[in-house]
């Protein structure tokens, strides 16, 4: 199929972007979204033009390093799936595809399609962890019993996989999906317990100081979440830091 | 304390806090209004309870007042930090593909509301106030129902107070069950709970709307 691309060209952090036009032909519909931009690439570099900078490592769904905003939606039209996973069939022959950088204050461009997600790891580095003793007698985790529920909602929420596409997609490029799942899988095994308040009162501090906005529950995080994570864990987190702060 | 209101999720509770205890309001002030459509007489009476009643004129009155002032000024902050923390705008943006009309819209209907909450108190509560702490007029149990009346049998007013149901009502269809998620309640019931707080969302406002409408057509 043979498409218009309307892409956002940044020379680098400082630059003034702009959306620059682009035709590709003979795409397959097998292709992904990141081999499209494969072909987009060599095109230019043929004709002596600088290529579109984008994020990618995986490409099978789990780095989320990927971070397009594709025609109004991160990671593009498909449900439950990141850029890389996502497939040129999705497309038509002939359409105009709007690709843009995930845009928040707390997420600026780097070059083109690249922005810089370590606001996250700030957020990540501030409470998302559990001190263990590490000096040879370390208890066994299994040794730990656990309520499958909590379990299991435990590793849905460290599915995550730190893409952005919830501030991506937020109108308030709130993070609070993304912290609370980061939250959350920890709050809910008896390993989190120790570290729990400071956790969640470090972790939504440091967010707030990243610049995200504030959640006004719309729920769009959850529906473009390619893993799926839901907003129980944000009501969690809001439950968790409540319960801090009348802890102290 | 003061950690806990500079931080957003605190933020939302005020928001969430205030906005449940206006809903609450809402339910009260329509119970009352509904009388004045089934028997003025009992209307008159129960309005002349809340204006004369100590507790309700120098305890409840000033709450209420504070919830307002309090709910659309964090609304404004809120609204203005999530503004800014975008930064550049999309070329194109889809977020009425992922979220309702009525959550992307918070500030636009609770901003009517506003403006009809002036055009309400400038049509009853001055005048009340004026009536009763300036010209220190005596006391009429009779007055409330005929001046209610009155004011509806304007065409343009009864449209711009249905108008402005109608943003409440969107208003609420988002913010009342909002208001539990702020508040950290997720849990079994929250599909149960969201169908109310939906139902309350219309109800209550269309309670108001045929008031307004019962009003204006009786006295054509
Ligand atoms: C005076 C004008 C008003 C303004 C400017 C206003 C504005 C707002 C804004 C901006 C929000 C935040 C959106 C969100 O968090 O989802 C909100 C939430 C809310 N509002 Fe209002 N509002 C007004 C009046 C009212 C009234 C009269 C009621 C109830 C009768 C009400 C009930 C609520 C509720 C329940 C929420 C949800 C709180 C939450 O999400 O935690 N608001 N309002
Ligand atoms: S919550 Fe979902 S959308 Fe947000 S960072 Fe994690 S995986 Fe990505
Ligand atoms: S490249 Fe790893 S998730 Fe897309």
């Amino acid at each position: 199929m043979n498409l218009t691309l309307k892409i956002w060209r940044q020379k680098d952090a400082n630059a003034k972007g702009k959306m620059v036009d682009y035709k590709v032909t003979d795409i397959s519909e097998h292709m992904s979204f990141l081999e499209m931009m494969d072909v987009l690439n060599e095109q230019l570099v043929n004709t002596g033009e600088e290529p579109v900078a984008f994020d990618h490592d995986c490409r099978e769904g789990i780095c989320g390093m990927c971070s397009m905003y594709i025609n109004g939606k991160p990671h593009g039209p498909d449900k439950g799936v990141t850029t890389c996973q996502l497939h040129m069939r999705m497309f038509k022959d002939g359409d105009t595809i709007v690709i843009e950088p995930f845009r928040a204050v707390a997420f600026p461009v780097i070059k083109d399609l690249v922005v810089d997600r370590s606001s996250f790891e700030r957020i990540q580095q501030s409470g998302g962890f559990i001190s263990v003793n590490t000096s040879g007698n370390t208890q066994d985790a299994n040794a730990i019993p656990i309520a499958k529920e909590a379990a299991d909602k435990a590793m849905d929420a460290a599915t995550c996989i730190g893409c952005g596409a919830c501030v991506a997609a937020c109108k308030n490029a709130s993070a609070m999906l993304f912290t609370s799942a980061k939250v959350s899988q920890y709050a809910l095994l008896p390993q989190g317990q120790v570290e729990a308040v400071e956790r969640v009162q470090n972790m939504v501090r440091q967010m707030d100081l990243e610049g995200f906005g504030n959640c006004t529950n719309t729920g769009a995080c959850e529906v473009e979440c390619p893993k799926g994570i839901s907003l129980e864990n944000i009501a969690r987190m809001n439950r968790e830091y409540l319960s801090a702060s009348v802890k102290g | 304390m003061s950690g806990l209101i500079k931080s957003s999720i605190a933020r939302k509770v005020v928001m969430a806090l205030s906005g449940l205890f206006l809903v609450f309001f809402l339910g009260q002030h329509l119970f009352i209004n509904l009388t004045a459509i089934i028997d003025p007489d009992t209307f008159n009476t129960l309005s002349h309870f809340m204006g004369y009643n100590p507790l309700v004129q120098f305890i409840l009155q000033p709450v209420l007042i504070a919830g307002v002032v309090i709910h659309f000024i964090m609304g404004f902050v809120l609204e203005l930090q999530n503004k800014k923390a975008r930064g550049v705008k999309y070329a194109k943006y889809g977020g009425s593909t992922n979220a309702s009309w009525a959550s992307r819209n918070m500030l636009i209907s609770g901003a009517v509301i506003l403006a009809f909450l002036g055009l309400h108190l400038y049509d009853f509560w001055f005048p009340e106030m004026a009536y009763k702490y300036i010209e220190s007029n005596p006391e009429d149990a009779t007055r409330y129902f005929p001046e209610l009346a009155h004011k509806f049998h304007s065409p343009v007013r009864t449209g711009v107070y249905c108008l402005a149901f109608v943003l409440l009502m969107l208003h609420l269809w988002h913010g009342f069950s909002s208001a539990f998620q702020s508040m950290g309640v997720n849990n079994k019931y929250s599909t149960g709970l969201r169908k109310f707080t939906q139902i309350y969302a219309i109800v209550i406002p269309l309670g108001f709307i045929v008031i307004a409408l019962c009003l204006h057509f009786s006295h054509l």
